[in-house]
This record gives structure tokens, sequence and C-alpha cells, in this order.
């Protein structure tokens, strides 16, 4: 099983719970597992459509799976999936 | 957890205000770490990293996904809370802005200092009201070396306590 890492910022849907191993050998599959198990975090991570939303991105390793496949990009027992959600801000 | 008071350690501080004094004319960012209790969060390590924002940095700053990511590992293997994220707003005051608003995070205290013409001036605190989205302020005690405020709230260094603005769109 890959293991998904929880950004700080989400662990409120997860009863404070940093990972989770979840099974699958696609990014998406292992997306898909882990929402199936957590409706409320699942719509945090994925819009209507079930796609990964926009200001999220997701790291398999140290790569952004869209310099990979995407979320079709495989994984593995020994992969390490991040969910990292977007960092930004300014002065008015 | 319903904590609104973010204690910085004076190492920490200092690492912030540096990098916020060493970027101006640009905005600075980094990452935060520390603990929690349900009276307070203790912020005990900061670690600048790049403003990756592509065009004007003296008013926007963005940090790679790359950067997150690596800062979410470090809380991990150090047994830390990544608790937020602090930035520098230069010539501007320490208040949060639309701009910040608009890509708050739950959970994560958002820093911000102020730096007029290079030199440091406030430091301010806001968490997001995920509710009715907006940003509440959190008092902040922060250390320097030369300087210290034990209990700054408003941002400015002579008042004591006061009232939490809001931010409204
Ligand atoms: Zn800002």
């Amino acid at each position: 099983m890959a293991k998904i890492i929880i950004p700080t910022p989400l662990r409120k849907f997860t009863g404070g719970k940093s990972s989770f191993e979840s099974n699958g050998t696609t990014v998406q599959a292992v997306v898909d597992n882990l929402v199936a198990e957590n409706a409320t975090l699942g719509q945090q991570i994925l819009d209507n459509s079930g796609n990964i939303r926009s200001f999220i991105r997701v790291y398999v390793g140290d790569e952004d799976i869209n310099e990979l496949e995407g979320s079709e990009t495989a994984v593995n027992d020994s992969s390490v999936i991040s969910i990292v959600p977007a960092i930004a801000g300014g002065v008015n | 957890m319903t904590n609104q008071l973010l204690n910085i350690t004076e190492e920490a501080s200092t690492v912030m205000i540096e990098d916020a004094i060493n970027a101006f004319p640009n905005e600075c960012c980094g990452f935060f770490y520390g603990t929690e209790s349900e009276e307070e969060r203790i912020v005990t390590i900061a670690r600048p990293v790049l403003n990756s924002k592509e065009g004007d940095q003296r008013r926007r700053f963005e940090i790679s996904p790359f950067d997150y990511m690596k800062a979410e590992q470090f809380a991990l293997q150090n047994d830390l809370l990544l608790l937020g994220v602090y930035h520098s707003h230069p010539n501007h005051p320490s208040v949060a802005s639309i701009h910040d608003l608009a890509k708050a995070m739950p959970y994560f205290s958002y820093v911000i200092i102020s730096v007029m013409e290079g030199e440091f001036n406030t430091i301010q605190s806001w968490r997001l009201r995920e509710d009715i989205r907006e940003f509440r302020e959190e008092e902040v005690c922060w250390k320097l070396a030369n300087r210290s405020q034990e209990s700054e709230f408003g941002g400015s260094a002579t008042s004591s306590h006061s009232s939490p603005h809001r931010i409204h769109q």
C-alpha cells in the first residue's frame, strides 16, 4: 500500500492523523480509496467531478505528478504521496 | 484547539524578522514549527523559503509546492507541528490583505511582519475563521535579543491588549 501524507491544515478532517496507507496502483486509485473512507476529506481535495482541485498539487516522492503522468502516475508499496495546498499572498 | 496565543521564541522571532529585513524591498516567506496546547502555540523553529512568485515580489509572495512538501516532511521527521506561514509586508502594515485571505488555509497561523524603509516595524498574526471566511487576529508574544514585546496585540509596540480587528472583504 502506498503512503499518503495529509497536509496539516486538512488534518482536522482526519481526526489529526498525518498519514494513511491506501491501496491502488495509480495516484487516482489511491486517492479514490482514501476518499471512499473519508468523504469530508474528499470534499477538500476533489472537485464535484472527482478531479483533484486546481489549488492542490500532488507529489509522488520528490516529483510533482504534473511532471509525471498526472493522476495516472503509477505508484507502489514504497511510494509516498504528498497532498500539497497552494500557499501565496501579498499586500493590498 | 481554541487557543489564540502565538508564543514565538527569541530564536524563531529573530529568524523571521531578519528574513523580512534582508528581503526588503521584496516580500520574504517561510514556515514555522512547534507545539500546541489548549492555551497556546509555541513556535520553536522558523525556516525561510524562497519567494517563488514570478512578478512583483515587493507586493506578492508564493511558496513552491516542492518547498511546502519538504516543510511537512520536516515537521514529521522532527516530531513538530507545522503551525503556519510567515511573510513580510514591505512598506505596508502587518495587517492581512485580501490576497492573503484568498489563499488562507484553515488551522495555520499567518504571521505578517511589517518592514518600513528597511526597518522592522510590527508583527501580527492571523488565523482563518472558516465559518465566515475572515481572518481573526491572534495575540503574539515575540522576542528579539535587543528588543522584546511580551504581549503585542494590534501590532503596536505601545498598546497591550486591544480588541482584535477583522478583515472584511
Ligand atoms: Zn500579505
